[in-house]
C-alpha cells in the first residue's frame, strides 16, 4: 500500500485515499479542516478551498513539489508523498485569507443564529480568521425563506459549499432544490417555492456547516450550550432512529443526528450513514417516545460542555483519619499502636 | 537567640497575667473618666456616617453597580438574547428566553430575535461584569447605583421591568 508523510507523521492509506482522508486516519491537528467536504456524500469537496495543503514532494517517482497548494479533500495519495498542513507557513496564510473570504459575504449576526456554538465557520474564524474586517462593500443580502414548513433558508449565511443539494440527490428521491444563478449571485432554491416535504430532507440541517439551514421547531428556542445533548434511540422504520437529544430541564428542545470527530453524521452498527428521518428530527419530542442512553461526550474544547459538571463514579475514601490513628510505620514497630495490621487491612476492616 | 517563650511573630503578643488590682484601679473612675474622654473627643471630629439613602458616596467611575438593559436612541431594546453573558457569569445568575420579532415590533427590539423573559438574581450576582463584558450589543451595562434591600428573595430576581432601561432615560443617555 502506498505510503504519505503528513507533517512528519507517515501512514499507510490504500492506493486512491484523498490528503484529507489519509490525515483523518492520523487524526490529531494534522487534520486540515474542511467545510465544503462530506465523507458520507459522494461528490462532495473542492468547493471552500479551505483544506488546502502544501505537497513538498509529489511522490517517490517524481519528487517534484507541486507549485501550488492542492485541495486535500480532491487530490488522491502517491507513494511517498510528502505534505505540509500546519508545518507549513504557506498554508496557515493562506487558510487565513480564505477564512476572510469566507467571512466577507457572512453577515455578522452569531448573536441570533441558531447555529452560534456547533457552527464550523465559528470555530475555523477562531482558529484561523483574524479579528477584524477588511471589508468595506455591502454584504450580499437575501431574504429568509421557508423550505416546507420545518426547514429555514437564510441565504445570507449560505457559504455555497453544495452539502445540501448533495444530500437532496443521494438521500431524497424527489429533488426540488439545489443551486441557481452563478457567482456571487448564486443561491440555495427550490424549484420555484417547491416545499421540500422528503422524508430524509431535515438532513440538510445536519449537513450545513453554518446556519443557513436551521430547525424551525427549534428556532430561537434557546442556545445550544445551554442544552445538554443526550444520546437516545427509538424504533423507527424509516431509518435507525440513533438520535442526539437536546435536553433542557425535561423537555426535549431539538432532535440531530449523532455527529462524530469532524462534525459529520456517525455510522451506525452496519457502517452505514445514521442519517435521520423528519419524524424522528421534528415529529417526536416528547421525552417517553425516547430511550435516552446517556450523555453525549462533546470536544473538550466545545462551548457545549459549559456549566455541566460530570462527576466521577469512582467512591472517595478518605483515609486521613485512619492513616493518623496508625501512624508511621516505623513508629508501630516500636510501640505497637495496632498490633501488627497494615494500612490495607485496616483500610478493608473499615468498610 | 531570643527566649522562646516572648517570641512574637506577629508582633501582638500579649503575657496574660492575673496580679490583683491596686486600689485606684478597684475605683474604675479614672478607667471611666478616660473613656468619657475619648468619647468625647470624638464629637469634634468629623463624622464617619453618612445619611444613605439621602446622601450617597461618591464612586468610583468603575464602580460596578445593579444592571441595566440598555435601548438604543430609537427606544428600541438592544439586547438580542444571544445568551453570552449567561455564558460568561460564572455565578450562573442570568437565565434568558428569546422569542422572535413580529412586524410592526421594529420599534422596540432592533434586532430580529429578541429576549422574552430575561432574569438576573441578584443574591446570585457577584458584580463582577463579565456579562458587560461578553455582550456582543452593548445591551448590558452595570451602573452605579447600588442593588437595594428587599424583604423577600423573590424580590432579589430583577426581571426584564426592572432591569430595561426607562423611556425617560433614553435622550439623557444619547446627549
Amino acid at each position: 500500500m502506498p505510503k504519505v508523510t503528513i507533517d512528519g507523521v507517515t501512514v499507510e492509506v490504500e492506493a486512491g485515499t484523498t490528503i484529507l482522508n489519509a490525515a483523518r486516519k492520523i487524526g490529531g491537528d494534522v487534520v486540515p479542516p474542511a467545510m465544503c467536504y462530506y465523507s458520507k456524500l459522494k461528490g462532495s469537496g473542492g468547493k471552500c478551498r479551505v483544506c488546502l495543503v502544501e505537497i513538498s514532494k509529489g511522490s517517490d517517482a517524481n519528487p517534484n513539489p507541486m507549485p501550488k497548494l492542492q485541495a486535500s479533500c480532491c487530490t488522491p495519495i502517491m507513494d511517498g508523498m510528502e505534505v505540509k498542513n500546519m508545518t507549513s507557513a504557506k498554508v496557515q496564510d493562506m487558510r487565513k485569507g480564505v477564512v476572510e473570504f469566507l467571512l466577507m459575504n457572512h453577515p455578522l449576526d452569531c448573536p441570533i443564529c441558531d447555529q452560534a456554538g456547533e457552527c464550523d465557520l465559528q470555530n475555523l474564524g477562531y482558529n484561523y480568521g483574524v479579528e477584524g474586517t477588511r471589508y468595506k462593500e455591502e454584504r450580499r443580502t437575501f431574504d429568509k425563506i421557508d423550505i416546507g414548513d420545518k426547514i429555514q433558508l437564510h441565504m445570507t449565511r449560505c457559504i455555497l459549499c453544495y452539502r445540501c443539494t448533495y444530500v437532496a440527490d443521494q438521500l431524497t428521491d424527489n429533488r426540488v432544490h439545489g443551486v441557481v444563478n452563478r457567482g456571487d449571485a448564486a443561491e440555495i432554491s427550490t424549484y420555484i417555492q417547491n416545499a421540500v416535504t422528503n422524508e430524509m430532507s431535515g438532513n440538510m440541517i445536519d449537513v450545513c456547516p453554518v446556519g443557513a439551514l436551521t430547525d424551525k421547531t427549534f428556532r430561537f428556542k434557546s442556545r445550544v450550550w445551554f442544552l445538554k445533548p443526550f444520546d437516545a434511540h427509538r424504533d423507527c422504520k424509516t431509518c435507525s432512529g440513533k438520535v442526539t437529544a437536546w435536553m433542557f430541564g425535561n423537555e426535549i428542545y431539538r432532535i440531530t443526528a449523532r455527529k462524530d470527530a469532524y462534525h459529520e453524521v456517525e455510522n451506525d452498527e452496519n457502517g452505514n450513514p445514521a442519517f435521520i428521518c423528519n419524524t424522528c428530527r421534528f415529529d417526536t419530542k416528547d421525552v417517553k417516545q425516547w430511550t435516552i442512553e446517556g450523555p453525549r461526550k462533546m470536544e473538550n474544547w466545545s462551548v457545549i460542555n459549559q456549566g455541566k459538571y460530570m462527576k466521577g463514579k469512582e467512591k472517595v475514601i478518605i483515609d486521613g483519619d485512619i492513616r493518623l490513628q496508625l501512624g508511621r510505620a516505623e513508629d508501630r514497630k516500636k510501640i505497637s499502636m495496632n498490633g501488627t495490621n497494615t494500612l490495607e487491612q485496616t483500610l478493608s476492616d473499615g468498610q | 537567640m531570643a527566649d522562646f517563650k516572648s517570641l512574637s511573630l506577629s508582633g501582638r503578643k500579649k503575657d496574660v497575667s492575673d496580679k490583683d488590682m491596686t486600689f485606684m484601679e478597684k475605683l474604675y473612675l479614672p478607667a471611666i473618666a478616660k473613656g468619657m474622654g475619648i468619647t468625647l473627643r470624638h464629637f469634634f471630629k468629623p463624622k464617619v456616617t453618612i445619611q444613605y439613602p439621602e446622601q450617597k458616596r461618591e464612586f468610583s467611575p468603575i464602580f460596578r453597580g445593579r444592571h441595566i438593559l440598555m435601548r438604543d436612541e430609537n427606544g428600541a431594546e438592544r439586547c438580542t438574547a444571544c445568551g453570552l453573558c449567561a455564558l460568561s457569569c460564572p455565578a450562573e445568575a442570568i437565565t434568558m428566553t428569546s422569542s422572535e420579532r413580529k412586524k410592526g415590533e421594529e420599534h422596540l427590539y432592533r434586532e430580529e430575535k429578541y429576549a422574552d423573559t430575561y432574569e438576573i438574581n441578584m443574591l446570585r450576582c457577584i458584580f463582577c461584569g463579565l456579562c458587560e463584558e461578553a455582550c456582543p450589543k452593548e445591551a448590558i451595562f452595570l451602573t452605579q447605583d447600588m442593588a437595594p434591600a428587599d424583604y423577600k428573595r423573590e424580590g432579589f430576581i430583577y426581571g426584564k421591568e426592572k432591569l430595561v432601561m426607562k423611556m425617560e432615560d433614553i435622550k439623557s443617555n444619547t446627549k
